[in-house]
């Protein structure tokens, strides 16, 4: 049985169909399902495998892209969140999903968030929002999505706020150390970016592009690998330079779904 | 009245600013303050500012502080009593330091403070009654006075239209809570003589003309009585020129010089643009002109729709909302034929980016403040309703500095035969989407007046804000109803807001309408107002009452408000009630056949010098590389990134040939190729546009063909077949009563069934806007340049044929296609050349014949894979495409010219003309393919990156390609 992907759906939601046509790629079975369908229990969040909080502009990002969102999640489904979450299934935020789960606290490690916020995502350095091709480097074996994936992934960002930084600067790179930085920017020849744009676009401390939880089954990321699961996607393909299909992280997340 | 307000002591404001000291968006207002000239300023700190209403404890404002209004690791909140520690402006100035604090005015749609109260109340906090925002400013500078932030507020930080500001803390305004309202006026339209029926007309700002307002008088004699306003109202807007094409349908006598009698063209959007269409009668074309956009065939399965609109008026006096409701809008045109947006489009034209202050006529604001106020209205709405907004143009001109305009495109792809468009008797009038307020009252009309200077303040009402999550909602629902078949018919609130869209929908049967069932955002709309009102985000759908559970379900789960107001009968009336009280009662023949049909005068006058008509260049030394470089500066062609970079163009997976092209994703596209992801086969779309108001002050009808040819050209240079291109046409134009003025639209509009003819390239939809004129305090009209818009929709019959414009690789062999005949009538070499060294006054380009088959023959050998690279020669000819190639490839070309004269060969334009990147393998089978069509060898592509153009032996210009890049990137 091909894994059950659980594609949450909020006002604003809108690379929904973008994660949704990934995951069928890479072997699972997704639904997107509105957080409502969910509320009134139409929907159950244990008949799903894995878990996807997609890209977009939840509730207009009024007040702090992903935080209303957030809060939501928090208020209404924090038990069911917090139950997949230890269940062990992957769970993975793209984007406004990345900015949900670490505003709510769930990224980067909910116990010390329960106490007070330790991180967040704030505007791009450069103040303004960015659409641009970036490379990524897996570079965390405790992550399930990343784990064993050698090659740079190549794929756009499209935000406003996806500079990630943390109320304590050293806190990052205990971050680093433990494994938990899955995803850096990198130069296109593969380089780390060293926080020089536009290779690192937004600022972000350590050029952290995307992050797990301590166990390792919950991925967030600015990048949306889900906008590059075919050649032609990539804009140097008409110079026969495709290559970094994000396919990869979803066919590891799908794969490791397969176990629940 | 709407602009009631109290202040109460029971609200607190809280002040949110960074922890930072470089935060970017203070140093953007920074930046901008310098730009326009305020250059005292040293320093400005941006705070967000939030007013909650209600009586809150102190742990409640803790819990709104800390976990709703704040991120407490980048920012720091402080919070009191709005009235409690008032400042005054006096108390606000420390040394070199002034605060200024900007708030919206009661009763503009504030989306954030909506979700404040929402978010307030999940969080259990229920006292809380209303919210508002607001910025506050921190401004220091040496030797700065407070007429100078006085200035700054009024250039920069605030706009009069919706905004209000203070120096010091300001007093937050919440609209009053009024009873409803159900006041309607009787107009004695009856009695009026011929001066007060204009009177009424100006005075409800209704753009009637005298003929129309005698109609209007005629059937209410009939009728034996006199109209209410809500009647008038409603004819105002159907039987405007943005809802009626007035102009285009008018009986037009047209002279010429030298012909004793004038030429009458009873219709003139018959005789040319529907005329092609019809000449054409492509069996591709599913459907043209009758619904708010064109459709045509794409895979079988689907059918791809595609409409472009303009918003010139409403972004002329609030940049941002109009727009944003631009976009706004023609997603909901797209939607309006139920089909799914899948891209969006911005050309957009200003004025000079440096533009003198002293210059600008009154109450016109700064082209550079209209210019960040529109791109970000049009990134707030593509990216947060997720789509793509993948092609565009920018072009600057004096012309526009009090007019702008803004062009928004949206293509939307449906399975063919799904959208349902005939009413049944009983269905239900259903309303879903956004609530109703004054927003936008009269737009319709408005867009159709001349500008003057007190439209900001007359029409402020008319501002409307967007709020791209509510039509994102839309989105979601309408589809999953299409496909559930809940709805016999739909069509989107624009403007003329229900009074349009429902009229329009009881046009073939009838209907009637309880205007208090419709939700509003606040009391107090009078019955008018609701019905005229363009509030965002709505759409009409026909509702058989069987389906509406059903339908009420999907709302639910998307958190859509639906709203039933009536139902359709067959009574060939529509009426409109407010409870008991009939408020509009109007026959359906009256309202949609009773338009007297305009008679029009156009004079038209030869063009200086005819198309491709061109004269001896006089003899003397040419710096080729400045001028090169020059024209790669130019605004009009100087790199967009920065604007295309803050649109994601990447969402939704189907952006294939982006925006930007080449190895460093920097060079400009010729078109973008598009693969929407419901795409059923392996075709592909490729969107391109052509606009050139420099031809259009000379020959606005070469002006039409040329812009048709360019908007084919750059399709066909992305790998579309050129006997599959639709096109979309978009005028804009000054004031048609002007004799001149009309002869160049009659001109360019023959000039668009010449062009579409030749290419059989077919109009599906189209939009005209006229009096795009303004009328300064110095008494002078002013009007904008000729502007036509052509939009192009070719299609390839596989996404993996598209080919890019970046060159590829050292070796390969560099072609020009195309019947090549530079002319400098229009050229932008001309816009940069020192007065001295103008060149001769010359004709447009003109269209050679044989150009179709040129393109035709290019796009065999591209499908055969011989072309690497394909780019058009347009403003700024061969030299600025050959360099933006190497631009794109980081390579370097090495090209010899033949010709006479290689300044016209470098930089005059010409019609019809590609360059061909061909790999040298390749070579001789282009050629044979190309045989008997101009096609030309000029050089080859280099590792060395450089340009190099050669002509009789001598070295014309060798530029390295960075300095070409640079010139290419320079700000405008």
């Amino acid at each position: 049985m091909p894994p059950k992907a659980l594609i949450l759906f909020a006002p604003g939601t809108n690379r929904d169909l973008d994660a949704a046509r990934a995951l069928e790629q890479a072997g699972a079975v997704p639904e997107v399902v509105p957080l409502n369908r969910l509320r009134r229990g139409e929907r159950r969040w244990q008949d799903y495998q894995m878990l996807v909080l997609p890209g977009g502009f939840s509730y207009a990002d009024a007040l702090g892209a992903g935080k209303l969102l957030a809060l939501e999640l928090q208020h209404d489904f924090a038990g069911p969140m917090a139950e997949f979450v230890a269940s062990g299934k992957p769970v993975i935020g793209i984007c406004n999903g990345f900015q949900a789960l670490v505003k709510s606290g769930l990224l980067p490690d909910p116990v010390q968030a329960a106490a007070e916020a330790q991180a967040t995502l704030t505007f791009n350095a450069g103040g303004h929002f960015e659409c641009r091709w970036v490379t990524l480097l897996p570079v965390s074996q405790t992550c399930i999505w990343t784990r064993g994936l050698n090659e740079p992934i190549d794929c756009p960002v499209a935000h406003g706020e996806g500079n990630f930084q943390a109320r304590d600067p050293h806190w990052i790179d205990a971050l680093v150390a433990s494994g938990q930085a899955a995803l850096l920017y990198a130069a296109p020849d593969g380089r780390p970016a060293h926080g020089a744009y536009p290779y690192n676009p937004n600022g972000s401390a350590a050029d952290i592009a995307g992050l797990c939880n301590p166990a390792g089954n919950v991925l967030g990321l600015m990048p949306h690998p889900e906008d590059h699961i075919f050649a032609e996607q990539h804009p140097l393909w008409t110079r026969g330079l495709a290559r970094g299909s994000g396919l990869a992280l979803f066919r590891n997340g799908v794969a490791y779904a397969g176990q629940f | 009245m709407p602009s009631i307000t109290e202040t109460l002591t029971e609200v607190t404001r809280f002040v949110i600013a960074p922890r930072t000291l470089d935060d970017p968006r203070s140093a953007g207002f920074l930046h901008d303050a310098h730009a326009l000239g305020l250059t005292a300023v040293k320093r400005i700190c941006c705070a967000d500012l939030y007013f909650i209403q209600g009586r809150l404890t102190p742990t409640e404002v803790r819990v709104l502080a800390d976990r709703l209004l704040h991120d407490p690791i980048t920012h720091n909140v402080t919070q009191n009593l709005s009235a409690a520690g008032k400042m005054s402006a006096a108390d606000c100035v420390s040394g070199d330091a002034f605060v200024i604090e900007v708030a919206l005015r009661p009763g503009v749609t504030d989306p954030v403070a909506e979700q404040i109260v929402r978010a307030a109340h999940m969080l259990g906090i229920k006292g809380v009654q209303a919210a508002g925002t607001g910025l506050r400013f921190e401004v220091q500078g040496g030797g700065l006075s407070e007429a100078d932030c006085h200035l700054l507020a009024a250039r920069l930080l605030s706009n009069p239209v919706i905004q209000h500001y203070t120096l010091g803390e300001i007093e937050p305004s919440f609209p009053l809570p009024t009873q409803a309202s159900d006041a309607v006026e009787t107009l004695p339209i009856r009695a009026l003589d011929d001066a007060g029926l204009m009177t009424l007309s100006l005075e409800r700002r209704a753009a009637l003309d005298p003929n129309e307002m005698h109609a209007i008088q005629a059937y209410y004699r009939t009728e034996d009585r006199d109209p209410t306003d809500v009647e008038l109202e409603m004819i105002a807007q159907t039987w405007s020129e943005h809802c009626v094409h007035k102009t285009f349908k008018a009986r037009i006598s047209v002279e010429r010089p030298g012909r004793p009698e004038a030429e009458i063209i009873p219709n003139l959007f018959r005789a040319t643009i529907r005329a092609a269409t019809e000449t054409i009668n492509a069996p591709w074309v599913l459907s043209a002109f009758v619904d708010n956009a064109g459709l045509i065939e794409y895979d079988g399965v689907n059918a791809i729709s595609f409409k472009v609109e303009t918003h010139n008026h409403p972004s002329a006096i609030e940049p941002f909302g109009g727009a944003n409701t631009g976009v706004g809008g023609v997603i909901r045109d797209v939607l309006g034929v139920s089909a799914k947006p899948v891209a969006a489009t911005d050309v957009l034209c200003f004025g000079p980016q440096d533009t003198p202050f002293e210059t600008l006529p009154v109450g016109v604001l700064h082209p550079r403040r209209i210019l960040s106020g529109v791109v970000a209205g049009v990134q707030d709405y593509g990216n947060k309703i997720g789509l793509p907004t993948v092609s565009g143009g920018l072009w600057f001109d004096p012309g526009y500095t009090a007019n702008p305009l803004v062009f928004c495109g949206c293509l939307g792809i449906a399975p063919k035969d799904t959208h349902p468009h005939q009413p049944q008797p009983d269905d239900r009038i259903i309303v879903l989407g956004g609530r109703t307020g004054r927003d936008g009252l009269r737009g319709a009309t408005f867009s159709s007046m001349t500008m003057d200077a007190q439209t900001g303040e007359v029409s402020g009402a008319s501002v409307q804000i967007g709020a791209p999550v509510v039509e994102k909602g839309l989105i979601d629902v309408v589809l999953l109803a299409r496909d559930a078949q809940l709805y016999h018919a739909i069509t989107d609130c624009g403007a003329g807001g229900l009074s349009s869209a429902v009229g329009e929908m009881t046009s073939t049967l009838g209907g009637q309408v309880q205007l208090e069932c419709v939700p509003l955002k606040y009391p107090g709309l009078a019955p008018w107002e609701i019905w005229l009102s363009e509030a965002q985000e709505r759409m009409v759908l026909a509702v058989p009452p069987a389906s509406l559970p059903a339908l009420q379900t999907l709302c639910e789960r998307y958190t859509v408000e639906l709203t039933d107001i009536g139902q359709f009968e067959a009574s060939g009336r529509i009426v409109v009630r407010y409870g008991q009280k009939t408020v509009l009662d109007l026959s359906n023949d009256f309202l949609h056949n009773g338009l007297p049909q305009r008679n029009l005068a156009a004079l038209i006058l030869p063009p200086r010098c005819p198309a491709g008509k061109t004269a001896p260049l006089p003899l003397h030394e040419h710096d080729y590389a400045a001028a090169l470089l020059a024209l790669l500066a130019h605004p009009n062609i100087a790199s967009k990134e920065r604007i295309i970079r803050i649109y994601d163009h990447e969402v939704q997976g189907g952006t294939l040939i982006k925006p930007l092209a080449g190895l460093a994703a920097d060079a400009p596209a010729d078109a973008v190729v598009l693969r929407p992801p419901d795409s059923a086969g392996t075709q592909a779309l490729a969107l391109s546009a052509g606009m050139n108001p420099e031809y259009g002050k000379l020959d606005a009808r070469q002006m039409a063909l040329n812009v048709i040819d360019e908007a084919v050209r750059n399709a066909v240079a992305a790998g579309a077949d050129p006997e599959r291109i639709a096109l979309l046409d978009n005028f804009c134009w000054g004031d048609p009563l002007r004799p001149e003025t009309l002869g160049e639209l009659v001109e360019a509009a023959y000039g668009c069934y010449d062009g579409a003819v030749y290419f059989g390239a077919p109009f599906i939809s189209g939009k005209d806007s006229f009096n795009n004129e303004y009328l300064g305090s110095d008494g002078q009209r002013h009007a904008i340049p000729p502007t036509l818009l052509i939009s192009g929709l070719g299609l390839l019959k596989d996404a993996r044929a598209g080919v890019s414009m970046d060159l590829k690789a050292a070796g390969n062999a560099l072609y020009r296609v195309g019947a090549f005949a530079p002319t400098f009538g229009g050229s932008h070499y001309s816009l940069i050349c020192p007065p001295g060294e103008q060149p001769p006054a010359e004709g447009v380009p003109a269209l050679n014949p044989i150009t179709r088959a040129v393109y035709r023959t290019l796009h065999a050998a591209m499908r055969g894979g011989l072309a690497a690279a394909c780019h058009d020669l347009s403003e700024g000819g061969l030299a600025v495409a050959a360099a933006e190639m190497c631009i794109g490839g980081r390579l370097g070309l090495d090209l010899t010219l033949e010709d006479a004269e290689p300044l016209r060969a470098l930089f005059g334009e010409t019609t019809g003309c590609l360059l061909v990147e061909v790999p040298q393998q390749h070579t001789a089978t282009f050629e044979a393919t190309m045989s008997g069509l101009p096609c030309r060898r000029l050089g080859a592509v280099t590792a060395a990156p450089r340009l190099t153009a050669r002509c009789a032996g001598q070295v014309l210009m060798d530029l390295p390609v960075d300095t070409l890049r640079n010139a290419f990137q320079q700000p405008f």
